[in-house]
Order: C-alpha cells, then sequence, then structure tokens
C-alpha cells in the first residue's frame, strides 16, 4: 500500500496574529506574544543595556546620549512631517529655544536641572509654537523654508543685540550628579517620546492630526479648526526638541548659537531617510547609525562628509523605504514548516 | 415629503454674488430655505451652483451680500464655524480620507467640537466608542455591519459609498442643515433608487436639505421648491414642475428653439 511520508510546507507565521492582535480576541499564546514583542524588546533591552556597556568608556557614553538627541529631533520631525504633513527645517529652532530656555532657567533664576528641564520644555514648546502659528497655512516646501530661517533669525538677533550671552553664551551650567542619572534620564525620556507618540497618533486626537494631512478640506466641513490642530501638533514635535536642548546643554554645561546649527535640522532628515518615514521608530534606528557612523569618520578629517554623503546615497537607492520599513516587511514574512 | 405648518426660516441667502476678477460666478441670487425645506438647486454646469454653496458653507468669501442661519449672520466666517453651527455640507468631488478605514473617516467629525457638545451618541464618546458609533452611522447609510465594507480602507471603496461616506460626515455632526453637492451624480440608476429612500429618511427626521442636482428626475421625487441658475443668476424658483416647464429653463438646459 502506500508509505507513511510526512509531508511539510512552509507557513508565515504573522497572518493569524496579525488578526488576532487587531481585534477583540486575545492572544492565544506565548509563542504570538513574542513574536509582537520581541522587536520592542530588542529595542528598549539595546538602550536600557547601552549605558551599563558603554560606562568605561566615558567618551562613547556621550556618543550614546548624542544618539537619543538625535532621535527625539528626528521623532519629531517623522511626525511633523509624515502624520501631520508639515514637512519642518525647524529641528534647530526647537533645540536651540529649549537649551537657551534652560540656560537662563540655570543660571539667571537658579533652577536646578531636574525643574529647569521639564520649564524649558514647556516654556520653549509654547514659544515655538506661537512662532510658528503664522505660517500654519503653509505647506510643503514653503513651510520647510519659512521653518528654516527661524534658526538664522535666531543666531542674527542674538548676535546682533549681543542678548542672552551673544556670541559667548552661556557658561557654568549645572550638569547631572553622575554618569547613570545623565544616561538613564535622557533614555527614558526619548522612550516616552517614542511610544507616547506611536500611541497617540493611533488614538481619536491623532487621528485628526493625521486627517488634516489626507484633506484639510474635510477636517473643515467636519468642524474643526485645521488652523488649531495644526498648532497642537507642532506643539507636541516642539516639546520633543526643546527637550533635547535643555537636556544637552545640562550635559555639556554651555550653551552658544550653535545650539542653532543647520546640523540640527538637516541630520534628523537624514536619520528619518535611512530609518523609514512614518514609523517614529526608524528615525530612532537612523541616529543609531548616523551618530556613530559620524564619530567613526572623524579620522578621515576632510573626507568625512564625503563618506558620510556615499552612506546616504546608498540608502536612498538602494533602501529607499527606510531600514526599519523594510525589516517590517521581512520579518513579517518569516515563515515556519508545518506537518500537511 | 413632510408637509409644513410653519414656515420658519432657516438659511436666508440676499442678494449674494461673487465674482472671480470680470466673471459673475454667482450675481445677486436670493433664496430663503424653510426648516424641513428640501431645495433643489439646478442649473447646467458653471452656473454658479457649486461657488454658491461655496460661499453659504465658508470655503469661499461672497463679494456681495448676507447669508444668515437662524436669523444670525454667517457671511464670511471660518468654514468650520459655519460647520459648527450645524450647517454641513458634502462635496461634489469627494473628499474622503482615504489612508483610513472608512469607518475611521468618521471618527474624525466625531471628535469635533460639535459632535462632542450635541452629539449625544451613546458611550459619550470616549476612545474605542465613537468607533461603534462610526460603524452604527455607516450601517444606517447602508455599508452593511457584517460585512467588511466598514473597515475597509476608503482610498478602495466605489464611488457609491464614498458618496454615502461624504453623507456619513454630515450625519456624525448632527446636522440641522444639510447641503449635498450632486449625491447622484456618477452613480448607476439602481444606487440612486437606493439613496432617495435615505434622502427621504433624513428629511423626515427633521434634517433641512439643500440639494444641487443634474439628476432633475431623480431630485424632483425627493424636492419640494426647486431653483434654477444660469450663468450665475437666478432664473426662476417654485414647485419642481413649474420650475422645469418654465421657458428659460428648457432654454438654459435645451437651447433656444431658434437653434434648431
Amino acid at each position: 500500500m502506500t508509505t507513511e511520508t510526512t509531508h511539510k510546507r512552509r507557513e508565515r507565521i504573522d497572518r493569524g496574529i496579525k488578526v488576532r492582535s487587531e481585534s477583540l480576541y486575545a492572544l492565544n499564546s506565548f509563542e504570538e506574544i513574542a513574536y509582537l514583542l520581541t522587536p520592542r524588546v530588542m529595542l528598549i533591552a539595546a538602550f536600557v543595556l547601552m549605558p551599563l556597556i558603554l560606562s568605561p568608556w566615558p567618551y562613547w557614553g556621550r556618543v550614546g546620549l548624542s544618539v537619543c538627541i538625535l532621535a527625539m529631533l528626528s521623532i519629531s520631525f517623522d511626525f511633523l512631517a509624515n502624520y501631520v504633513g508639515l514637512v519642518s527645517l525647524g529641528g534647530a529652532f526647537f533645540y536651540g529655544v529649549g537649551g537657551y530656555m534652560a540656560a537662563v532657567l540655570n543660571t539667571e533664576l537658579g533652577l536646578p536641572p531636574i525643574l529647569s528641564i521639564p520649564v524649558a520644555t514647556l516654556l520653549g514648546a509654547a514659544f515655538c509654537t506661537l512662532a510658528l502659528l503664522p505660517c500654519l497655512p503653509l505647506r510643503g516646501i514653503y513651510f520647510a523654508i519659512v521653518t528654516l530661517m527661524y534658526p538664522l533669525l535666531m543666531t542674527r538677533i542674538i548676535e546682533a543685540f549681543d542678548i542672552l550671552g551673544g556670541t559667548e553664551g552661556f557658561r557654568g551650567i549645572d550638569g547631572f550628579s553622575g554618569f547613570f542619572t545623565e544616561q538613564y534620564g535622557l533614555i527614558l525620556a526619548m522612550f516616552i517620546a517614542l511610544f507616547g507618540l506611536r500611541r497617540f497618533v493611533n488614538m481619536d486626537g491623532g487621528l485628526v492630526i493625521r486627517a488634516v494631512k489626507d484633506n484639510d478640506q474635510s477636517v473643515r466641513a467636519s468642524g474643526i479648526s485645521v488652523t488649531w490642530t495644526k498648532a497642537k501638533a507642532v506643539f507636541l514635535a516642539s516639546l520633543t526638541g526643546c527637550f533635547a536642548g535643555a537636556y544637552y546643554i545640562h550635559m555639556y554645561s554651555n550653551v552658544g548659537i550653535s545650539s542653532f546649527a543647520l546640523d540640527l535640522s538637516i541630520m534628523p532628515i537624514a536619520a528619518t531617510i535611512i530609518g523609514g518615514a512614518g514609523t517614529l521608530v526608524g528615525p530612532v534606528l537612523g541616529a543609531a547609525i548616523l551618530v556613530p557612523l559620524s564619530e567613526f569618520l572623524r579620522d578621515f578629517g576632510s573626507l568625512r562628509i564625503v563618506v558620510y554623503a556615499l552612506v546616504l546615497t546608498g540608502f536612498v537607492v538602494f533602501r529607499s523605504e527606510g531600514l526599519m520599513n523594510y525589516m517590517t516587511r521581512k520579518y513579517q514574512q518569516v515563515e515556519r514548516w508545518v506537518k500537511i | 415629503m413632510s408637509t409644513h405648518h410653519t414656515k420658519e426660516p432657516i438659511l436666508e441667502i440676499r442678494s449674494l454674488s461673487k465674482h472671480f476678477g470680470g466673471v459673475k460666478a454667482v450675481d445677486d441670487v436670493s433664496l430663503t430655505v424653510n426648516r424641513g425645506d428640501v431645495v433643489g438647486i439646478i442649473g447646467p454646469n458653471g452656473s454658479g451652483k457649486t461657488t454658491l454653496i461655496n460661499c453659504i458653507t465658508g470655503f469661499l468669501k461672497p463679494t456681495k451680500g448676507t447669508v444668515s442661519f437662524h436669523g444670525k449672520e454667517i457671511t464670511g466666517k471660518k468654514p468650520h464655524k459655519i460647520a459648527d453651527m450645524g450647517i454641513n455640507r458634502t462635496f461634489q468631488i469627494m473628499r474622503p480620507y482615504y489612508s483610513m478605514p472608512a469607518y475611521k473617516n468618521l471618527v474624525i467629525p466625531l471628535s469635533s467640537p460639535r459632535a462632542k457638545r450635541v452629539g449625544g451618541w451613546r458611550g459619550g464618546g470616549k476612545h474605542g466608542d465613537r468607533d461603534t458609533v462610526a460603524v452604527d452611522i455607516l450601517e444606517e447609510l447602508g455599508f452593511e455591519r457584517d460585512s467588511r465594507v466598514p473597515y475597509k480602507m476608503a482610498g478602495t471603496l466605489p464611488t457609491g459609498y464614498l458618496k454615502r461616506l461624504e453623507l456619513g460626515r454630515c450625519l456624525a455632526l448632527r446636522p440641522e442643515l444639510i447641503i449635498c453637492d450632486e449625491v447622484f451624480s456618477g452613480l448607476s440608476a439602481s444606487e440612486i433608487s437606493s439613496l432617495v429612500p435615505l434622502i427621504e429618511k433624513l428629511n423626515g427626521q427633521g434634517i433641512t436639505m439643500i440639494m444641487i442636482e443634474h439628476r432633475l428626475a431623480e431630485l424632483f421625487r425627493v424636492a419640494n421648491r426647486v431653483m434654477a441658475l444660469s450663468y450665475g443668476e437666478k432664473v426662476t424658483e417654485g414647485a419642481p414642475d413649474e420650475v422645469i416647464n418654465h421657458p428659460k429653463v428648457r432654454e438654459a438646459y435645451l437651447g433656444s428653439e431658434e437653434d434648431f
């Protein structure tokens, strides 16, 4: 008669999980929960372990923190560009305003970092939102150009009127009490920004913000003010950016007009392109590649920017969707053998 | 059509004009809409119908004239303020949120200040509840609840459903006046015949309607009054049969006798 043979075929493991995790049905095994949680846990674990691994080398510890700083600016860019439809080159503006605000609060009013950072974040974000309010009806490249003017304008104002320390800036700003306080404070804030925004964009309030990007006329016809909605989104983005600035100046104990440097507006775009636009996690990955890369390339001297440009071009040409989108796709295509 | 015992004016348009440079898109048009009315606006292409409703809903600022709602002037107010007062419109070219599922499209209007204030939707509109309310509204509009249609991306829906989605956005706002910009156009005869009872039902619930239409036969089934426009000017206004037999309307639609 027939011989007993076991046939096997390959099966994707995400399909069933996807259906169950998007509806009311609870996941029904540890395997499925593990499948969903692994990427998140890996990201969190990497950043939680980073200070422990880098503690013998304080210099590289600082590089790790620069990753978080750039990651926060990039999250802010990604949120505005891909969820609200405002392509902002104002990263440096958020960052600089947060930085100067914290410097003034700390040196003039004597607030310790634990107070000056959150207060500077809130006041700075309010200031940035008010400053950008007149530009909110603009779209695309026009909004980008106007937001690019703001950091340049701030630099000129500070130089010309010799206010806020002029070209010297502020020195002697309080630092953090220790290596691990400094490290984990920033890592925690980055996770709050990342997971907070990721959750927010899927809530009803976040949906309204995304609707503005999709079709602002329909939002108006729904009795919702588009300008007000955009202002709220800009406030959220500037919170993230101002925090990065405020935190950074406490790390290095000084602030100057370099806080409004153009790099801080451009680098987040590069990180978002490499990491994957519209994912919010992608920019974090992008920052984790770009910052160490630029450190390693220091030895190349002036050739650094060439290598840097080649890496960027490579990503744009070969992985234009960005790392995160690519990896998500591959992860969802993981297959297993099942008996039939 | 419901009968009207009291004629309470809800929307009054007085000598409204909208000029684009030298072009008089709408020229000195006056119209009074009473509570419970279904008013049809007809006219050939380019006769200023859509411009007129853009002026009413605030998407355009009229050059001259006034619009009042419940006796209060609303001329030149911002679109979202007018929508917030209960004048809600559909767009001729449908404007869904293509990247969202159909039911999420209605979560946007359900999150608006007006829906929170006068909605009275069940569940109080907390997060997640709006999803169920949205599916309720879609079901009322003919999206089969148990099918996958309400959960499909709006970008993949056929025209008929998108037209209903436009109406859904209005309904989510608990409107007093719905202005439909050609809801029947682009639909098959059978799709239209399923929409007509829906319009009658909404009107029966006390919602006043203004309908811009080219499909006159279907419009005349629901409208109790019709205004005809030609080259931005009001030609005539009255009961449907009077309007369609008006010589100038026949001329505008069919051309004058001399042309034959």
